[in-house]
């Protein structure tokens, strides 16, 4: 197998509402981290907004129900939506089984890259749903 | 305190999760709602139900006191035999919905839902007519075995011919040479039994598990549960009946005996019913919850009483009250968080077994 490309590790950042952020290519990947997708339990239906919508840092910006409860998504870093997953719509177990590779949620184009650096590291973020647990 | 049944270490040591219900702490899940859901309607799963209420009511008024109780009617109960009714208050309204069993003449037992057990207790002893009435919830287990192979789990399990009991019945048996009661009921939509066993033989779980292994029975939790009844069109009280609503509001007018005497028949037969609970079906890509307010026409017209997501259909479900006119199909509205959503009115019952 062919491997020119150095494995670089992205780096992910997380909200205290348990959004993860990664930016590629200039824009910001938003998904749910695992830790929320065990709390929710089988996901079974999600709603994403629309394409253009723009959002400030934690603003409500997606749904996804569980069997038991729904939940407000917040859009973890300021700016536009230019992408959204519409296979999810249709793979909503996507977010419980692969919650940071198939199971992103939207892409954002930040109207504020430094807003990233206000958000938690991984490291931080295991520490932070540690005291939860 | 929270309280809890004597199987409570077992559902820890499989990491169930534990919720809150009715100040029980009991399992949600194991492997996972949906999982646990299909396993149900493909295999067979094991519920931990010891939370539900059980009165034993005993001596020569109680067959009388407890024809007075429900609505349905008892007069042609067979030793052996249960049936299902609500028991209602003067005003129609519902007490609770439970299983009455006869096991002779003077010997009956009452299963009632684990959020009334008090409630219904002091309900009964003031009906009791001085009958003798026992609670037994503490020291009798309950266990359903939920599933169309719950037959041949049973038969790894208990020597008694379970081929002759048809639902609703009721034998004495034994489950491990352990003496028991079983009865042919459930909460699941599937074929299923219920086993009543003396509240210390805790190792009849794990027992159980290994003996119906071959046949894949599963743990199963109270949100699988919840689920199973819905898509079975089964009603949950606390939910979608309460002491103001009448059985005649929810699809239960076939338990109401208006030939016989029983408390609330006065008010049943002069009531005016202006509601009905109906199914329905979200068009839209979310769940509605209980409380969700229901718009006709673009008016508020109801609420939802259950709602959530069919594992088996794929699909938005629940159940609602809307004025006794709207139709089958008729299109209505859904307002979860202040978004109206579009569903459809269909039959309660959504899912049933071939």
């Amino acid at each position: 197998m062919e491997n020119d490309k150095p494995v670089v590790a992205e780096e992910f950042r997380f909200s205290k509402e348990h959004e993860w952020v990664t930016i590629r290519e200039g824009l910001a990947v938003i998904g749910i981290s695992d830790f929320a997708q065990k709390q929710l339990g089988d996901i079974v239906s999600i709603e994403l907004p629309k394409i253009g919508n723009e959002y400030k840092q934690m603003q409500e910006m997606a749904i996804v129900d569980s069997i038991k409860a729904s939940s407000d998504i917040y859009c973890p870093i300021s700016g536009k939506v230019v992408e959204i997953n519409e296979d999810l719509l249709e793979h909503p177990e996507w977010l419980n089984q692969s919650s940071y590779e198939l199971g992103w949620m939207v892409k954002i184009k930040p109207s504020n890259i430094n807003e990233f650096e206000n958000l938690m590291t991984k490291a931080e973020y295991d520490n932070f749903v540690g005291k939860i647990k | 305190m929270p309280m809890r049944t004597p199987f409570y270490e077992i559902h820890k040591s499989l990491n169930a999760k534990i919720v809150d219900f009715h100040g029980w702490e009991m399992p949600l899940q194991y492997s996972g709602i949906i999982d646990e859901h299909a396993n149900v309607r493909k295999n067979v799963g094991l519920f931990d139900v010891s939370h539900m209420g059980r009165f034993k009511i005993k001596g020569p008024n109680a067959y009388d006191a407890i024809q007075n109780l429900v609505t349905n009617d008892i007069s042609k109960l067979n030793d052996g035999h249960g049936l299902y009714s609500p028991m209602c208050y003067e005003s129609g309204g519902i007490v609770d919905d439970v299983i009455v069993y006869r096991i002779n003449k003077e010997d009956f037992l009452l299963v009632v839902n684990a959020s009334n057990r008090e409630k219904d207790f002091q309900w009964v002893i003031q009906h009791s007519q001085s009958s003798k009435i026992e609670n037994v919830s503490d020291e009798i287990a309950l266990l359903a075995i939920q599933g169309p192979l719950a037959r041949n789990a049973m038969q790894e399990i208990s020597e008694s011919n379970l081929e002759l009991l048809r639902p609703f019945d009721l034998i004495s048996g034994d489950i491990f040479q352990t003496d028991c009661m079983i009865s042919r009921t459930g909460y699941t939509g599937e074929d299923g039994f219920e086993i009543f066993f003396d509240s210390s033989r805790v190792e009849i779980w794990n027992k159980i598990m290994q003996s119906a292994s071959r046949f894949n029975i599963k743990p199963s939790g109270l949100g699988c549960r919840d689920t199973l009844r819905l898509e079975a069109g089964l009603m949950l009280y606390g939910n979608d009946m309460d002491e103001n609503t009448t059985p005649l509001e929810v699809p239960l007018k076939w338990t109401v005996k208006l030939e016989k005497e029983f408390i609330g028949k006065m008010a049943l037969l002069n009531g005016k019913v202006n509601r009905k609970l109906v199914g329905f079906e979200v068009l839209e890509r979310r769940i509605a919850r209980h409380g969700n307010e229901v718009l006709v026409d673009g008016s508020k017209a109801g609420f939802v009483t259950s709602g959530s997501f069919s594992p088996t259909l794929k699909k938005s479900i629940g159940f609602c009250f809307v004025p006794l006119q709207v139709e089958l199909n008729q299109l209505i509205e859904i307002d979860i968080e202040g978004k109206l959503y579009k569903a459809r009115v269909c039959s309660t019952r959504f899912y049933k077994r071939n």
